[in-house]
């Protein structure tokens, strides 16, 4: 489910941020759940534990999920700032997607067309 | 947070070529740090120095508050740019020697490496691939429990899946009361696991930057940011 494909021109610890958040909203992690820890995040995405830490403090900053001395960190009750960054991804790369399609001179009533004969 | 490392001014003059010109710098624990710039622009110098096998021409280097030498010898783990290893001997004599050598080695940490890369401690470390003899030296030096450590070059010249090992191995082995080091010119292998790099480029030092803070500042990559300071 996880990939950890990171955009190397882009900051890292809101990109980790993130992919946590859909995870969250998927459910593949549920409140009160215990999540990765910092260092599992860091070996699996590649990455820095200093940035994975900053992004586990954010995430506890937006309420989504907590720590517990000596235990690691726990999905929240509340996983609505999960489900919004999802709904904001969904924007964006759809944007994205039809930004680059604008690029290759498709119009927008052309582009449906290859969404529709993708779906079926 | 302390300071591991303070260069102050520091100069090194090979006969009228400056490889390190009145550098500045302070590394401070918690952090990997890449030491970046092309060939002959005075990392291996820096490093050098930093280890006390060099001595500068002016200047002043502190590592934990110290001047380079015994005292620091037991703090800094370095990984030379070359093998100094005896290559008759076994993987495990050269743990026993290490055992030896530092107070802070955890030889059942480096065995447990070799178990899992299926290196067998009777073999001859010329018997060795160069991509696990590179694995095997970046164990020794990783299985010390150092303040800096100091790594040269460590990915240069294996193949990609042996850099993926060398990454998750530093990064598995990563400690908040200490730092790293890195020095390469392979940079976007590498940047995803640093949190600030060095840009040096003919002994001075261009750049001392948080990556994320590149990223935001200049939409690039390091990698990017890297080809632009550098364009010839």
């Amino acid at each position: 489910m996880l990939v950890w494909e990171l955009d190397k021109t882009r900051p890292i610890c809101p990109q980790i941020c993130e992919q946590l958040s859909v995870l969250i909203a998927a459910e593949e992690f549920k409140p009160d759940e215990k999540l990765l820890s910092v260092r599992e995040v860091a070996v699996k995405a590649g990455v820095n534990p200093n940035t994975v830490q900053k992004a586990f403090e954010q995430l506890e900053g937006q309420g989504l999920i907590y720590s517990v001395r000596g235990s690691g960190w726990f999905v929240g009750a509340d996983t609505e700032s999960a489900k919004n960054t999802v709904e904001e991804l969904k924007y964006s790369k759809t944007k994205d997607y039809i930004n680059e399609m604008k690029k290759l001179s498709l119009s927008a009533e052309q582009v449906k067309e290859y969404i529709k004969e993708w779906s079926e | 947070m302390s300071e591991l490392l303070k260069c102050q001014q520091l100069t090194k003059d090979y006969g009228g070529v400056l490889a390190l010109n009145y550098i500045d710098l302070t590394v401070e624990s918690g952090k990997i740090i890449g030491l970046l710039g092309p060939n002959g622009s005075g990392k291996t110098t820096l490093i050098k120095i930093i280890n006390g096998l060099l001595t500068p021409t002016s200047g002043t280097v502190l590592v934990n508050g110290m001047a380079p030498g015994v005292e620091t010898k037991k703090i800094v783990a370095y990984l030379p740019d070359n093998s100094y290893l005896n290559s008759w001997m076994t993987v495990g004599q050269i743990v026993d020697m290490f055992t030896d050598f530092y107070e802070d080695f955890r030889p059942e940490l480096a065995l447990d490496m070799l178990k899992r890369l299926g290196i067998s401690p009777e073999a001859k470390l010329k018997t060795l691939s160069k991509g696990n003899k590179e694995k095997v030296c970046l164990i020794l030096v990783m299985s010390r429990n150092a303040l800096l450590y100091v790594l040269d070059e460590p990915i240069a010249g294996v193949d990609p899946a042996t850099r993926d090992y060398v990454i998750s191995t530093i990064i598995n082995n990563y400690n908040p009361e200490a730092s790293v080091i890195i020095s390469t010119h392979l940079i976007s292998d590498i940047e995803q696991v640093l949190d600030e790099v060095i840009f040096i480029n003919q002994g001075n030092i261009v750049m001392k930057k948080s990556v994320d803070e590149i990223r935001e500042e200049h939409g690039k990559s390091v990698d990017e940011l890297f080809r632009e300071v550098f364009r010839w």
